[in-house]
């Protein structure tokens, strides 16, 4: 079991309230992901989870118990961190023995475990290495093996993939999505990155200066922004804002189109915005233009990367009216 | 930040070094400004009762404060002296592109090592005395009449030994604020054009003033309480031609057994350490984050 | 260090500094060679550089004299002791003030620095009738105490900045882990520090081997330590300087090998991390 509720948590660091009113039901089971900018209280949030902070107020239960007042040592939850935060002075076999050590299991037990989970993590010919003779996966690979042995209630990850380069993060992902199939049990990811947060999450949580903006399936964020914040920050390139006149045609303060809802042509169409292609990003696959529409500034168009542009081409702009967002003064959507 | 939990398990730990410093440093500082101000002799048990100002005015008043209080200073600034111009200039040396640079550490900083009244009774000894010290020995071999360095010279005898073993720790940390000089910051300054003067002066002496600072105020602190070196070569003598305040206090409190007279005396040391401590803190504060 | 000289020069900084490292350390090179001749060798004039008889008569002489071997041990368990017990309050003093800093943290550190400063004959007289009172002059468990005590401060300095250096997030780890603060301490923190502990311990054990005024105020025959035994050697007897050779070299070649193994600590641990 591992159901994670957190009721009106509040969190502040001396004067600077970092978090102020936060409650989540994250259900047994579920791997659910933090994204939000930089600075928004990610980290934060899950360290209260895991106790490695105290609540200013508020009510953290796990499992249905009340464990806000109990230290991370008796939450029986696993993190694995961003630095991976291996012990330096202990073999791969030892830092994952370390977490059944501390619960006094037997010795054959301990050993039973450990070679069960390096077997399932591909460690098993590392197993007498120390963490510094390991390249970056392998690391991030002893930390989760690490926190699997100990069978969580939740598993916490705090941007473990941030160090990894491009390649091993894909494939690291893939890993961490698979382990989660196999153990069933609850994780919640922080991330920068939309594609992890996209690819990775039964549900997503939008964190904004400490606020939930949004928590809901990716598939949902996508399609029903609540606001204007999560339509930005969901979806990449990023969605392109119109306000004034052009929003108030569709009776709404500003409106939104992704750029991948756009028709692009040569020649006017009806309804279309007038610009000038300004950079061209081919990726092969797609190309990413960045026009310039008249007054309502620079706009990001994704279209196939058969047809090519370059600096200095009129073209068209036609929004799927049907995939216009519309928003109010708030920002909220409409 | 950590928890509650762990800040208030923090203070748990702490408390032991707390309170047995806190202990250590109030309880005997404590008695002996109580005794400074009390007629109390070890000798004379008859003499007893609320002194005022009376010891005080006995131990200030006394020529032999004068020239303890002469001597402290003499001690601490030519010691400071010798070893902080001997120490730059030594690091400088070592610092240069030589042969056997580890074994010349080793050799320079051995000094250090030798415990005070080692270090007096080898000098006093081996070096100083008259008849078969090796200055002697020089002396006579020059034609030259031997100094007895510790009747003539007492002090500056005193002053010889101490330099001697702290030499090293001006050495040492002075190079080792010297080899914190990037290479690359030299390099720089070479290629602008400035030539061994000028690095020294614009380059090597501002990066270096933080280190001497700290050697200076640290040296300081130990300094003022010499007192093996004292009492194991001339016992302050002759006269309190060689007596500082720490053995001037020894010898009021604990030699001649009046406890009221020495309290003073000790309150005074604690005076004068406080004002150099004062200047201590600050600067070694001020780098306590860098 | 890469810079390119001459060979000339490069020979005459070389030669420089070995006549002047030579000379600073001619002092203890003298003591030892002189430790090993007669004593009518030893102040024979012109002297001798050599042992033309080499003798281990002054060695047996000092111990049957003044006992090196008993004041020996006083100074090892007074060093060991003392430094032994500032690591056991220290330690978790340090992982307090490292991993759980609050605003006073500076603050409690410099006060602690202060307490060094304070001279010690401003509290001399006091401590003597305490210790007198409590029968604690010339004991070895006496001078143990006030050990620990005038080292805590530089223990306790020097393991907060070597703590500072180990990141909290591995500690973060162990709690996860489900370590309770003692095994986070004996598990994760101490084997990590070891080389700073280990640092800690030989500068501490120098300093309270070499510390002398306690030593030679509050201890006598009993309890004496190598400070207090050669400081017995002060008003000389007859023809005494090889034998108070030899006596100086065994009171300093044991804490002199441990000290050129920990130069480099001894800058970080004297100037409180001000100079690394
Ligand atoms: N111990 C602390 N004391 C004071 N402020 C803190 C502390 N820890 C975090 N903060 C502040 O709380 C805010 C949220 O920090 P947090 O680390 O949770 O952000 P984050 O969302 O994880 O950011 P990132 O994506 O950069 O890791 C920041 O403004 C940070 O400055
Ligand atoms: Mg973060």
């Amino acid at each position: 079991m591992g159901s994670i509720s957190l009721e009106h948590v509040n969190k502040s660091f001396g004067d600077v309230q970092v978090i102020p009113d936060i409650s989540l039901d994250i259900k047994d089971g579920e791997f659910v992901v933090f994204v939000g900018p930089s600075g928004c209280g990610k980290s934060t949030l899950l360290r209260l989870i895991a106790g490695l902070e105290d609540t200013s107020s508020g009510t953290i239960l796990l499992d249905g118990v009340d464990m806000t007042d109990a230290p991370p040592a008796r939450r029986g939850l696993a993190m694995v961190f961003q630095s991976y935060a291996l012990y330096p002075h202990m073999s791969v076999r030892d830092n994952i023995a370390f977490p059944l050590k501390m619960a006094k299991l037997p010795k054959e037990v301990i050993d039973q475990k450990v070679d069960y989970a390096a077997r399932t993590l591909n460690l098993s010919s590392y197993l007498d290495r120390r963490p510094r003779a390991l390249s970056g996966g392998q690391r991030q690979r002893v930390a989760i093996g690490r926190a699997i042995v100990r069978e969580p209630k939740a598993f916490l990850f705090d941007e473990p993939l941030s160090n990894l380069d491009a390649a091993l993060r894909v494939n690291m992902r893939l890993e961490i999505t698979e382990l989660h199939q196999q153990l069933k049990t609850t994780m919640i990811y922080v991330t920068h990155d939309q594609v992890e947060a996209m690819t990775m999450a039964d549900r997503i949580v939008v964190l904004n200066a400490g606020n939930v903006e949004q928590f809901g399936s990716p598939l949902d964020l996508y399609k029903k922004p609540a606001n204007r914040f999560v339509a930005g920050f969901i979806g990449s390139p990023r969605m392109n804002f119109v306000d004034g006149a052009e929003a108030a045609k569709y009776d709404a303060h500003s409106i939104g189109v992704r750029p991948e809802h756009f028709v692009l042509t040569r020649i006017p169409a009806p309804g279309s915005w007038e610009g000038v292609v300004s950079v061209a990003e081919q990726l092969g696959s797609d190309t990413f233009l960045h026009v310039q529409v008249g007054e309502f500034g620079l706009m990001t168009i994704r279209t196939d990367g058969e047809e090519t542009f370059s600096h200095g081409d009129d073209v068209y702009l036609t929004p799927d009216a049907t995939r216009i967002y519309r928003f109010d003064a708030d920002g909220k959507a409409l | 930040m950590a928890t509650q939990q762990t800040n208030t398990l923090a203070r748990v730990m702490m408390a032991p070094a707390v309170i047995v410093l806190l202990i250590w440093m109030i309880v005997p500082l404590v008695m002996t400004i109580w005794f400074s101000f009390q007629n109390y002799s070890l000798i004379n048990p008859m003499m007893t009762g609320f002194a005022g100002w009376a010891n005080y005015i006995y131990v200030i008043g006394d020529p032999s404060f004068t020239q303890a209080l002469v001597n402290t200073l003499l001690l601490v600034g030519g010691v400071l002296i010798i070893t902080v111009i001997g120490g730059t200039f030594i690091a400088l040396l070592l610092d240069q592109p030589i042969w056997g640079q580890g074994i010349l550490r080793i050799l320079v900083i051995s000094p250090f090592f030798v415990m005070p009244p080692v270090a007096a009774l080898i000098w006093k000894n081996g070096f100083l005395h008259p008849g078969y010290g090796m200055f002697g020995h020089l002396f006579k071999m020059l034609g030259l009449q031997p100094v007895d360095w510790f009747a003539q010279y007492p002090l500056f005898s005193i002053i010889v030994i101490v330099a001697w073993q702290w030499l090293p720790f001006a050495t040492l940390i002075l190079l080792t604020a010297l080899q914190s000089l990037s290479e690359e910051q030299r390099e720089a300054a070479e290629m602008d054009g400035a030539n061994a003067i000028n690095r020294f002066w614009y380059i090597i002496m501002p990066h270096m003033a933080r280190a001497i600072t700290i050697v200076i105020l640290i040296q300081t602190i130990f300094l003022l309480g010499i007192f093996a070196e004292i009492r194991v070569t001339t016992g302050g003598g002759p006269g309190y031609a060689s007596t500082n305040i720490a053995f001037l206090v020894f010898r009021t409190g604990i030699l001649s057994n009046d406890i009221g007279a020495g309290s003073a005396g000790g309150v005074v040391a604690v005076i004068i350490a406080n004002i150099v401590a004062f200047f201590l803190m600050r600067a070694v504060g001020k780098n306590l984050d860098a | 260090m890469a810079r390119k000289v001459s060979t000339q020069t490069r020979i005459g900084f070389t030669i420089g500094a070995w006549v002047v490292a030579l000379l600073l350390f001619s002092p203890i090179l003298w003591t030892a060679l002189t430790a090993f001749k007669t004593e009518a060798e030893a102040i024979a004039s012109p002297p001798t550089f050599w042992p033309q008889t080499f003798t281990l008569e002054n060695f047996s002489a000092v111990q049957e004299r003044s006992d090196y071997v008993k004041h020996a041990i006083n100074s090892i368990i007074v060093a060991l002791g003392s430094t032994l017990l500032g690591l056991a309050i220290g330690i978790p003093a340090a992982w307090a003030m490292a991993f759980a800093p609050t605003k006073r943290t500076k603050d409690v550190l410099m006060w602690m620095l202060s307490t060094k400063m304070m001279p010690a004959v401003g509290v001399l007289i006091p401590i003597y009738l305490i210790f007198r009172d409590l029968r604690l002059l010339d004991t070895v468990h006496g001078l143990t105490i006030i050990m620990t005590l005038i080292n805590l401060p530089i223990i306790i300095w020097m393991l907060y900045t070597y703590f500072k250096e180990i990141p909290v997030d591995i500690l973060e780890a162990a709690r996860m882990d489900g370590a309770e603060l003692w095994n986070e301490i004996v598990h994760v923190l101490v084997p990590m520090a070891i080389p700073g502990i280990a640092s800690t311990l030989l500068l501490n054990v120098i300093l309270a081997w070499n510390e002398a005024f306690w030593s030679i105020t509050l201890t006598s025959g009993r309890a004496g330590t190598l400070t207090a035994f050669i400081s017995s050697f002060s008003s000389p007897q007859g023809l005494f300087l090889a034998k108070l050779s030899a006596a100086s070299l065994l009171a300093i070649a044991p804490i002199l090998l441990m000290g050129w193994f920990s130069q480099k600590q001894l800058v970080r641990g004297l100037t409180f991390g001000a100079v690394k």
